[in-house]
């Protein structure tokens, strides 16, 4: 039951994101202890654990969003500084006011402005752009809606759009599948097998157990510190979960230990595949 | 449109106000020195170079105000404006002591705008200094130091009075504003350094949308974000110190919130809000000067704020996005809305199985409902004059042709969304939008069918019957 350590060898750090060691803490308090993780290329990824484990703080560690105590980060084999054009990063959809004066597409432009650079405004092209992805996420009837006009999914769709238009090797989601309607939880889990079809990795930090057999390849079980992290199918365990949530998991229903035992079973229950 | 008639009714304000004046001019001719009609009418159509200097300046400075302002505003820090506004009189105060001591003149503006400067970007590191060292929440930050520096500066003012060389008189213009006694030398330097701000946060738009919507995903694009909030910051410094003589550093921070803060009500969007706020910040500042100008004792800064404050509860109220006017409408609309499909729907269930041929009475209709027969006697008339049903000479009601047609489309949506609360329970009731006319323009035409299918009895897909019960009342029938 040893995590899996991550070698130091090149070869493990040329994954999509290879983390070695790393600890956060805000103020005196530690978020994350010795993490080690290294993740494989072109698969669908689930960070689970209970609310406060420190999966937020891990994505935002990663793009050094929050000052990290020690460890080190690399992605493709680079500092996340020299990658940053390879990462999609898509936001808790209450880490920004939607009472903003902008509208969907302006909010998918935004993807493109490190690429459009210093103070150059937006044409055309770059607009066609974000309406293509717009379109991948079956939004194009909303483009020009004022985005507090919008349903949670549909915002949460057009933060998903921002990510897709900078065409990145890497997306990096936080908690995606929150509060979304059933159309929007179906075209996200369309978009995910999308992006994994074209080769691309998909971090995703995910609420609901049921649904990560049917949805992820590959699994990371966090509660501060590494749990445990691999394939779905092996790591995805009852014991396992219960070493992550502890005491918390006896308030989850017992359906979830059936799922997790059989993978076959969870078809996901608002959504999956037909 | 409105946005014209805005700007049209308070310039109209001001000229119907402009004979009164003069009038009174005549009445007073001791005490305050009111302006001839003459006078005033050359200072209203710049025809004084000077003057023309003046109110061009000052009313550039509100241009470049109700830009900054606006990113102040997204960015919530406009309350940081006034802080380092009032942070500004300890550096005026202090640049005359010194200034007047060495034997230079005193109220030199070069000097006294750099001291103010220096002391603005003194407070607002107070400021950040606080907030990171200390537990303190943010409002009490800005409290404490936006009293500390004004009580700083209010002590220093008191040394500065009594001080023989020099003569400080002049400087409680840079607490009130005075338009009037500004030298040309000034006016150009207001112009000129409001421009350039107002071109500065121009240029910058992208990036300021960008760390005003969403900091922590510019940082993780590569953005410097402090760097970028230090030049905003900067920007509302500058406007703040070359702000002062005209508008004074009570009310200058007046002109950074008021404006976007008005442009708000009229639009959703940020270009229209950008260009609205600068307008207003604008031809508050084009009055404020033009009275002051007219009136030696007149405050310019009052006038500008009251003007912004007349431009703001104009807006609050006649505001085209999110006016007052704009959203009881919407609210009495939506209730109509209700009231309408409410009277289809009992209408529907009563008479389902005839739709065409039923005729029923006031009566039938009040015992499906808790409305009062008032209520309902309205609602019907309504229905009526909308061609939605007919009401014979008798009194019986008959749903028209366009009133099935409304009536069945009301109730399959109502039945479907009660089918999608009852097998979606966990994320539905976000999702519900009664005003939508169509439940697909919320759910997928996937979800739809599959509702309609999850019904009960579907064996009528354009109708699925109701999940539950209808009420005592129909099945008494
Ligand atoms: N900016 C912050 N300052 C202080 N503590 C924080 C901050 N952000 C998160 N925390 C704390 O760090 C812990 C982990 O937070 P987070 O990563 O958001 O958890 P998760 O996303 O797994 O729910 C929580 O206990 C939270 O209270
Ligand atoms: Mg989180």
């Amino acid at each position: 039951m040893a995590t899996p350590q991550p070698q130091r060898d090149a070869l493990v750090q040329d994954t999509p994101l290879w983390i070695h060691d790393l600890t956060v803490a805000y103020h005196r308090k530690p978020v994350l202890w010795d993490v080690n993780l290294s993740l494989p290329e072109g698969q669908l990824v689930a960070v689970v654990g209970p609310n406060g484990a420190g999966k937020s703080t891990l994505i935002k560690a990663v793009q050094g969003l929050v000052p990290r105590a020690s460890g080190a980060i690399s992605v493709f084999g680079k500092p996340y500084e020299e990658q940053r054009h390879l990462v999609g990063y898509v936001p808790q959809r209450e880490s920004v006011d939607w009472d903003f004066p902008v509208n969907a597409l302006d909010v998918v432009t935004m993807g493109l402005y490190r690429q459009i650079g210093w103070c150059r405004p937006v044409n055309r092209r770059h607009k066609a752009q974000a309406m293509a992805a717009l379109e991948k996420v079956g939004m194009t009837p909303y483009a020009h809606r004022q985005i507090s006009h919008l349903s949670g999914g549909q915002q949460q769709r057009v933060f998903l759009a921002r990510a897709l238009v900078q065409d990145a090797q890497l997306y990096l989601m936080d908690e995606p599948f929150v509060g979304v309607d059933v159309a929007t939880e179906r075209a996200i889990v369309a978009l995910l097998k999308d992006l994994k079809a074209a080769g691309k990795t998909c971090i995703v930090v995910h609420h609901d157990l049921q649904t990560v057999p049917t949805y992820f390849d590959h699994v990371v079980l966090l509660n501060m510190r590494v749990v445990e992290a691999g394939p779905t199918d092996a790591v995805f365990t009852e014991e396992n979960l219960r070493k992550t949530y502890g005491g918390k998991l006896t308030l989850l229903s017992d359906a979830l230990f059936e799922y997790s035992k059989n993978p076959q079973l969870p078809r996901g229950r608002k959504g999956g595949q037909p | 449109m409105r946005q014209r008639s805005t700007v049209g009714g308070a310039y109209l304000l001001t000229l119907l106000l402009a004979p009164a004046l003069a009038w009174a001019a005549d009445a007073h001719d001791h005490g305050l020195d009111w302006p001839s009609l003459m006078d005033f009418l050359r200072v209203l159509t710049l025809q004084d170079y000077n003057t023309r200097v003046v109110i061009i300046g000052t009313s550039l400075l509100g241009l470049a105000a109700g830009l900054i302002g606006t990113f102040l505003l997204l960015r919530k820090r406009a309350l940081l404006s006034d802080t380092l506004s009032h942070a500004t009189l300890p550096g005026i105060a202090l640049t005359f002591i010194i200034v007047s001591a060495l034997g230079g003149d005193g109220k030199n503006l070069l000097f006294l705008i750099g001291g103010a400067a220096l002391f603005a970007l003194l407070g607002t590191g107070s400021v950040i200094l606080i907030q990171r060292f200390s537990r303190l929440k943010d409002d009490a930050a800005l409290g404490i130091v936006l009293s500390v520096y004004f009580g700083l500066g209010i002590a220093l003012l008191g040394l500065a009075t009594r001080m023989n060389t020099g003569n400080a008189a002049g400087l409680s213009a840079f607490i009130y504003g005075k338009t009037a006694s500004m030298l040309l030398f000034d006016a150009l330097l207001i112009a000129w350094t409001a421009l350039a701000a107002a071109i500065c946060s121009l240029l910058f738009y992208k990036e300021f949308t960008l760390i005003s919507f969403d900091a922590s995903y510019a940082a993780g694009q590569g953005w410097p974000v402090v760097r970028l909030d230090f030049v905003m910051m900067t920007l509302a410094v500058v406007v703040t110190v070359v702000g002062l003589q005209a508008v004074g550093l009570i009310l200058v921070v007046a002109l950074l919130i008021i404006p976007p803060a008005a442009a708000r009500f009229w639009t959703y969007r940020l270009r229209p809000m950008l260009l609205l706020s600068a307008l207003f910040g604008a031809l508050s500042c084009y009055l404020g000067a033009t009275m002051s100008a007219l009136m030696a004792k007149l405050p310019a800064g009052a006038v500008i704020v009251l003007t912004a404050g007349a431009i703001f509860v104009i807006s609050l109220l006649f505001g085209s996005a999110r006016g007052l006017l704009r959203i009881l409408l919407e609210r009495r609309a939506m209730a109509r809305k209700i009231g309408r499909e409410n009277l289809l729907r009992s209408f529907f269930e009563l008479t389902e199985a005839d739709l065409a041929g039923a005729a029923i009475r006031l009566d039938d209709l009040l015992k499906q409902r808790a409305w009062s027969p008032g209520q309902l006697d309205r609602l019907v008339s309504l229905a009526d004059r909308e061609g939605l049903l007919n009401r014979a000479a008798d009194g019986t009601l008959r749903l028209t042709e366009r009133g099935i047609q409304t009536a069945t489309r009301v109730v399959r949506n109502h039945r479907l969304w009660e089918a999608y609360l009852i097998t979606h329970a966990d994320i539905a009731t976000s999702q519900v939008d009664w005003g939508a006319d169509e439940i697909e323009h919320i759910l997928d035409g996937e979800i739809v069918r599959e509702l309609e299918r999850l019904l009960p009895e579907a064996d009528q897909p354009a109708m699925p019957a109701s999940p539950h019960a209808l009420t005592p009342a129909a099945e008494m029938e």
